[in-house]
């Protein structure tokens, strides 16, 4: 049945050809890291010193512009988040259970990956716009030209941005989350605010924590090189800056999601 | 400045280049370029859309790799030498682009002091008294606070070309340097071009398609078509020749109507009334 076998090959070989694809995809996406790497550590001992000014502008952009809609946001989640666990805890009569499961999932989980989300929407699409449309507008080529390095100039500054202000927004983040879930404590379940709080930390191990922003930690690496690489991809035209921000956002979110399994099952393992 | 030192060649010429081919991947755009430019002249490369002249330029600047031939610089072939190297080379050179490519989140101050801030060890006082010079030369003085997208078309250029002269070049590049600007503007910009000549006495390489231009701000030039060099000279030379291409460029010859078989679908949907037969083959 020749149609049949043909039609195996073309599948089995757009297949291997996605596969070619995913893995070149992380190959530049480490070869941009490393290089910013580069450009942050290495490069400043050998009389290329860093923009210090740049990366705080950057962390300013980054970090402290997205507390308001990130509290807003992890204040609701933490209310989500209590109200579904009291759904099912209230019928073993163990509401008071509820200021621990909040607390643990947040600190764990919700709290690094909501955060990354917001992030992407905000910076990932930001940096792939701004790069992009300077990549349409000559001015990369500019930059090399002019014996500058694009890497060092846009890229390093956003990555040192993004690996501090991740962690302290994900702390906030968490806060705003048990806060959010002390709203129905308070309200349902017979906490006080002060107990709830209490019972919150109490209930939290130092490994939760410190999970947590190891996790923010690499979601920030991942939404910049993201975004960064398919900046620098832009093809010609206005159109194609769209075409590069979109990617960059769905690209990001699929890949936090992938970097944030493969650390929760490695802390999984580990018994972090 | 830290400029690295190079031997400078007293007679040679400053730019050679030798059998020059420059691909896309498959597709050869340049078939093998030759051609010297010496030191302080100012070169014109001219060429219709298509005819390769702005690959030839991006990649003497650096931004595409030969396939095969030489660059030589100031004594070294740029198609062979490391990153490292060639940003050496690039801190001698300063090139202003089509579109200005001005930095839209940097005043126009901060644009034309960003070569000086990365490359020298200069305080910032004098850094601001060179970006004010720079500025001056280019008919800018006052403007260093302005945002790019405060600048019209012909000012913007004019920042871009304080900015490739903030290194004090020892060759500058132009890329169709009356691109988009009405005739009146972009004689402006050939003056300035022309005074940038006489003050500094730069080697200057410009490619463009504008001829009233080319004529006038032009030691030598040389007309590219297809990716192949068609003629090289002065411009009595340019004039003078009767090589068709020549000719057709500098007389603006459209192309000839190419008789060709029509494409049978292409009939069906063109208006019957303009071939004349209906349905039938368009002949020679």
């Amino acid at each position: 049945m020749p149609l049949l076998l043909g039609s195996r090959m073309e599948l089995g070989s757009q297949i291997g050809g996605g596969v070619l694809n995913g893995l070149a995809y992380l190959g530049s996406l480490t070869s941009l890291a490393g290089r910013a790497a580069y450009f942050a550590f290495v490069a400043p001992f050998r009389g290329k010193p860093l923009r210090v000014q740049r990366v705080v502008s950057q962390a300013l952009e980054v970090g402290v512009r997205a507390l308001p809609i990130l509290s807003l946001i992890t204040f609701f989640i933490g209310l989500i988040l209590a109200l579904q666990a009291a759904y099912e805890l209230r019928k073993f009569g163990a509401m008071d259970l509820v200021a621990t499961a909040v607390a643990v999932s947040m600190t764990r989980e919700l709290g690094p990956l909501i955060t990354a989300i917001v992030v992407i929407g905000r910076s990932g699409s930001a940096f792939a716009a701004e790069i992009g449309t300077m990549k349409v507008t000559e001015e990369i080529d500019a930059l090399e030209t002019m014996a500058i390095s694009p890497i060092q100039f846009l890229v390093t500054p956003k990555f040192l941005a993004m690996i501090v202000m991740l962690p302290c927004l994900t702390i906030w983040a968490n806060s705003m989350g048990i806060l959010g879930g002390a709203s129905f404590g308070v309200a349902q379940a017979d906490f006080t605010w002060a107990r709830y709080i209490r019972t919150s930390v109490e209930s939290l191990f130092l490994r939760d924590l410190v999970t947590g922003l190891i996790k923010s930690v690499m979601f920030g690496i991942t939404i910049t090189a993201v975004g960064c690489l398919e900046g620098l991809n832009t093809g010609a035209g206005a159109e194609q800056v769209g075409k590069s921000t979109t990617r960059a956002v769905v690209m990001s979110i699929f890949m936090v999601v992938v970097v944030d399994l493969i650390f929760t099952v490695l802390f999984f393992v580990v018994g972090g | 400045m830290d400029a690295e030192n190079m031997e400078s060649v007293d007679s040679g010429p400053m730019l050679s280049l030798r059998d020059l081919r420059v691909s896309y991947g498959d597709r050869e755009i340049l078939h093998g370029i030759n051609f010297d430019v010496m030191p302080g002249e100012t070169l014109v490369i001219l060429g219709g859309s298509g005819s390769g002249k702005s690959t030839l330029l991006r990649t003497l600047v650096g931004l595409e790799k030969p396939s095969s031939g030489e660059i030589w610089i100031k004594g070294k072939d740029i198609a062979k030498i490391s990153h490292d190297e060639m940003d050496e080379i690039r801190k001698r050179m300063g090139m202003s682009f089509q579109g200005s490519a001005l930095f839209g989140s940097m005043t126009v101050g901060e644009n034309v002091a960003l070569p000086l801030r990365e490359h020298t060890k200069l305080e910032d006082s004098t850094i601001e008294i060179m970006l004010r010079l720079k500025l001056e030369q280019v008919g800018l003085a006052g403007f260093e606070y302005y945002m790019p997208s405060q600048l019209s078309g012909g000012m913007m250029k004019r920042a871009a070309v304080a900015r490739a002269m903030a290194m004090d070049p020892e060759i500058l590049f132009f890329d169709e340097p009356s691109a988009g600007l009405d005739p009146i503007i972009a004689a402006g910009i050939d003056q300035l071009i022309l005074e940038m000549k006489k003050a500094f006495r730069m080697t200057i390489i410009v490619v463009t398609h504008e001829l009233a231009s080319a004529f006038l701000i032009a030691d030598r030039m040389v007309l590219i078509d297809k990716g192949n060099v068609v003629l090289i000279g002065t411009k009595e030379e340019m004039r003078a020749s009767k090589q068709p291409r020549v000719r057709q460029f500098l007389d603006r010859i459209a192309e000839p109507e190419v008789a060709r078989e029509l494409d049978y679908l292409q009939m069906l949907t063109e208006d019957r009334r303009s071939l004349g037969v209906p349905g039938g083959k368009r002949g020679t």
